[in-house]
């Protein structure tokens, strides 16, 4: 396991300038009358790996991948698959099969018919396609399921099933639509994992379009944030959560602090940000671009803030004093929110790693400390 | 977002069941309106005025008809047949059941011969419904939703007129001298007019026509249910449009295919105005036998077996074949 792990650590084709992209999307636009779905969207997608197109419903990550299935047609801008211009091609020609969020299982078909139909249009012979049918369905776990109609089956067997079909034909590249989005979170977590591994397993390159972050951040080698038609930013999970590009990234993945503020001293290895909403300045141990006037956001995670009721030491650079307004137990962490002086709410998260007695913990209406390291916040431009 | 909250529950809410008087205190004592909506009064009684309407006006007539058709013929009486149950004077009740009636239908060439022609237009029209009506159906069923309506509507507009009246109009149509006669050798495609009228080309137009619309709904609302991502599925897997649709769209439509077909055949089987009017005068349909019979032979023992042959021969098999139907589907519902 370790071994794999290092392994897809070092999985990172994108970062080779000698790699061969194997989708190419290049300034691709679609239209809906006046309606700008996708607007000027290019991309690169790399075999083996699994991308991910995560935004808001409506951001135009659905329309992409039904243009990469051939199912919209393209208003401007090209499609390459493996080398070839995929445009005037019809889905039935295209290398690539898709699995739709709603499964789309031929309700008239058992499981086993609808896992061969896609081999039947390849004209393959009728043992072929059996061994074939049988190997997949051994690899999806559902062997004892074949000659059952899709209605007999529970959802995420359902859902097993639709991955099965898809990646019968050994696509190249298959794309997900939403893959886990009918299942519940118990069973979404697991299947989250049984996905990576068959696409370990048969080194198909996945491209998986989903709106929820958590999805995104355990499936993904790399996500593509889509906002408005547009892609806003592409990176590795941990680059689009620690170094989000803009304000609308940062505060779409996950939780963030957002203050507002302008530059005060700007120096290569460290910034002094001056925020109003926060009451004061923000220390960054790291050098930012930006056009002195510009007004910047600083972005904190609520896990990189500490909260404590003791002042610090005044060396202590990010420090600001609030009270506790609420706290939600969840368990593995607790969340505050804790009201500074200029009436700004700020989140926190704090690990429950010790069991504390209700003296230790803080509560309600009490004053507290918040300090974070001058390495957390990220600053944005835009 | 409050913090360690617990939920104590006890008592009532403790998921025992406790004696009578508990549950009444738990649940409010009943409400009237609940108590018809979970009983026979409103539900049955809602079900049963369509039932009892059945009862008084098809099955007491079909009861009366069967009766009748077990009668002995007697031309000068009045009604025309003997009386099957009669009330002797010492107070039995005398059943006299005559099959006359019934071995002469299998016996006469005629009757057989009419009701294997009656099934061979039936048949036929049939077919020719479903192929004329599965490309419209189709058709509407993928419109936009506001055309939808007026292609609908379009369909339906001919039950407007009387039906009566259409089928006259095709009298002037199909005739020698008629409109498509007229045309046909005004542009100089045929020399001598085409005997169109009293054939059996004229009977299966009369019926098509006729039909269409019952043929066509059923259809209709079946493929306009239809997901379309399953096409799309069937598309991403290699099926071309015509693939698709013989695999996907035309498997799925199947119960829409039984209904239309069935509500052409039954009435197709049993058509009488149609034939009457622009039919072949040398062979009959079932139906223009029975009314032959009926009203110029007066033999209303005859005519009622010709009646209850009909149903027994065509209703009962449709009947049967329904039942394996509705299991298949209701194993193959989603």
């Amino acid at each position: 396991m370790a071994e794999r792990r290092s392994e897809k650590l070092k999985f990172e084709p994108w970062r080779d300038p000698g790699a061969q992209a194997y989708v190419r999307i290049e300034n691709v636009t679609r239209k809906f009358g006046d309606f700008v779905a996708v607007n000027n969207v290019s991309l690169k997608i790399y075999q083996r790996e699994i991308f991910c197109l995560l935004g808001g419903s409506g951001c135009g990550k659905s329309t992409l991948l039904r243009m990469l299935a051939g199912f919209e047609a393209v208003t401007a801008g090209s499609i390459f698959i493996d080398g070839q211009d995929m445009a005037g091609i019809p889905p039935y020609e295209r290398p690539v099969n898709m699995m739709f969020q709603s499964y789309a299982l031929f309700p008239h078909m058992t499981v086993e018919k609808n896992i061969a139909f896609g081999l039947e249009q390849e004209r393959l012979s009728r043992s072929e396609i059996a061994t074939r049918v049988t190997e997949i369905l051994d690899i999806v776990k559902l062997g004892e399921f074949a000659v059952r109609k899709p209605h007999q089956l529970s959802g995420g067997q359902r859902q097993r099933v639709a991955l099965a079909r898809a990646l019968a034909k050994r696509p190249k590249l298959l794309l997900l639509d939403e893959p886990l989005g009918a299942l519940d979170k118990k069973l979404r977590e697991h299947t989250q994992f049984e996905l990576i591994n068959i696409q370990e397993q048969l080194g198909v390159t996945f491209m998986v379009v989903t709106h929820d972050q958590e999805e995104a951040m355990t499936l993904a080698s790399r996500i593509g944030v889509m906002n408005r038609g547009e892609i806003v930013q592409i990176g590795t999970p941990t680059e689009i959560y620690e170094f989000p590009s803009s304000e609308f990234v940062a505060d779409f993945i996950g939780s963030v602090n957002m203050f507002e503020g302008r530059l005060v001293e700007d120096l290569p290895d460290r910034v002094r940000i001056q925020s109003d909403e926060l009451g004061g300045l923000v220390y960054v141990d790291h050098g930012i671009s930006a056009a002195p006037s510009a007004t910047l956001w600083v972005a904190i995670r609520p896990e990189k803030i500490d909260i404590q009721r003791t002042p610090p030491a005044s060396t202590h650079e990010n420090c600001v004093k609030g009270v506790v307004k609420e706290i939600a137990y969840m368990g593995d962490v607790s969340i505050f929110l804790v009201r500074i002086d200029t009436g700004k709410i700020i989140r926190v998260t704090l690990p429950n790693i010790e069991r504390l007695s209700d003296d230790e913990r803080i509560m309600w209406d009490e004053t507290v400390y918040l300090t974070w390291h001058p390495g957390s916040p990220v600053v944005v431009t835009q | 977002m409050a913090g360690n909250l617990t939920h104590t529950r006890s008592g009532w809410g403790s998921g025992r069941v406790g004696p009578l008087w508990e549950l009444f205190f738990r649940f409010g004592p009943p409400r009237w309106s609940d108590y018809i909506r979970s009983n026979w009064a409103g539900q049955r009684l809602v079900i049963s005025v369509p039932y009892l309407w059945l009862l008084l006006f098809f099955l007491v007539p079909f009861l009366i008809v069967l009766k009748i058709s077990f009668a002995e013929f007697s031309p000068l009486g009045r009604p025309p047949y003997e009386p099957v149950l009669r009330w002797l004077e010492d107070g039995a009740l005398q059943i006299k059941l005559e099959f006359a009636s019934y071995s002469y239908l299998l016996h006469e060439p005629l009757y057989v011969s009419a009701w294997l022609y009656s099934i061979k237009v039936a048949a036929v029209s049939t077919v020719f419904c479903l192929l004329v009506a599965y490309p419209m159906a189709y058709a509407i069923a993928r419109s936009s939703p506001a055309s939808r309506n007026v292609l609908l509507m379009l369909v339906i507009l001919p039950f407007w007129t009387s039906f009566l009246l259409r089928v006259y109009a095709w009298i002037g149509l199909l005739k020698t001298d008629g409109v498509i006669n007229q045309f046909l050798m005004a542009i100089g495609i045929i020399d001598e007019p085409l005997a169109m009228m009293n054939t059996s080309f004229a009977v299966y137009i009369g019926i098509v026509y006729s039909y269409l619309p019952f043929m066509i709904l059923p259809l209709y609302s079946n493929l306009e249910k239809h997901d379309q991502t399953l096409l799309e599925a069937a598309q991403d897997l290699g099926a071309g449009p015509i693939r698709s649709f013989f695999r996907i769209t035309l498997p799925l439509s199947f119960p829409g295919v039984v209904a239309g077909s069935l509500l052409v055949f039954i009435p197709a089987v049993g058509e009488y105005v149609i034939p009457t009017l622009l039919g072949r005068t040398d062979q009959l349909m079932i139906a223009g036998l029975l009314s032959d019979e009926f009203f110029r032979n007066r033999d209303w023992p005859r005519a009622s077996s010709v009646a209850i042959a009909m149903l027994l021969l065509l209703v009962v098999p449709i009947m049967i074949f329904q039942h394996f139907q509705n299991r298949e589907l209701r194993a193959n519902k989603r």
